[in-house]
């Protein structure tokens, strides 16, 4: 039988929409995005490599509004999954399985993940305010 | 005469695969970079309006140049694992699936040598 042939289980819009789902593929999401991120990454240090001018090109991009607003978006997304990846840590060792602690750990990730963004930025900030 | 163990015969075989090495450097590689990035980030948020010669000299360091390659190895090596588990999770057609496998796996490679080298050029010579 091809894979195709194959019965498939219930699929997710049968069960009721729960608050650890919508963290769960909120996890897979931002792993996907950080994936594209790391392309901002790899052209910061490669322009580094290259020379000042390439440098300069790829802080002006960071510098402009969409720049800053993708780079605080990706802030978000690798707290939030450096958060709940420490939450999967938590389950992979057998704890934290009870549905009132997965909820509980759950809302804890995501205003750890908001209040970590919002720290980074204003510790930004105030470092940029501070040497300039 | 077959001089493998029972153990060995079968190891690697049955619908895991390698799925127990897969589980475990996923969960290796996200305790590495638990600090590594906490390290990173905050490293840098102070630095504040550095320009390019501030840049070139945090990249020279010795312990950045260190804990940038560990960072890079770390985050391409998690990165390939959990994009691998995203395909085979929704790309069910086998031929489109083992394609998108090879791209997905050659381009974490590639973009992590990239990053490798701009690291390792900007440590010993810029």
């Amino acid at each position: 039988m091809g894979s195709s042939e194959r019965p498939l289980s219930p699929h997710l819009d049968i069960y009721k929409q729960e608050w650890t789902m919508v963290l769960s593929i909120t996890h897979r999401i931002t792993g996907a995005g950080l994936a594209g991120g790391t392309l901002l990454l790899v052209c910061w240090l490669l322009a580094l490599a290259s020379g000042q001018e390439a440098f300069g090109a790829v802080q002006a991009f960071i510098g402009a509004w969409y720049g800053k607003l993708l780079l605080f978006g990706w802030t978000w997304a690798l707290f939030y999954h450096f958060c709940n990846g420490i939450r999967h840590l938590g389950w992979d060792l057998g704890k934290g399985f009870e549905l009132d602690t997965a909820r509980n750990t759950g809302y804890f990730v995501a205003l750890a993940s908001v209040g970590l963004t919002l720290l980074t930025w204003a510790v930004g900030y105030a470092s940029v305010g501070g040497n300039s | 005469m077959n001089m493998r163990t029972q153990l060995g015969e079968v190891r690697g075989l049955g619908s895991a695969k390698t799925g127990t090495s897969h589980f475990w450097m996923q969960r290796l590689t996200a305790l590495a970079l638990i600090p590594l990035t906490l390290w990173f980030v905050a490293s840098l948020a102070s630095m504040g309006s550095a320009d390019y010669a501030d840049a070139v000299a945090w990249v020279k360091s010795p312990l950045t140049s260190i804990l940038l390659l560990a960072l890079i190895a770390a985050t391409f090596h998690h990165m390939q694992l959990g994009l691998q588990v995203i395909i085979e999770d929704y790309v069910h057609a086998e031929g489109l699936k083992i394609a998108s496998l090879i791209v997905m796996k050659c381009g974490s490679v590639l973009l992590g040598l990239a990053a490798a080298f701009a690291v390792l050029k900007v440590a010993f010579e810029g």
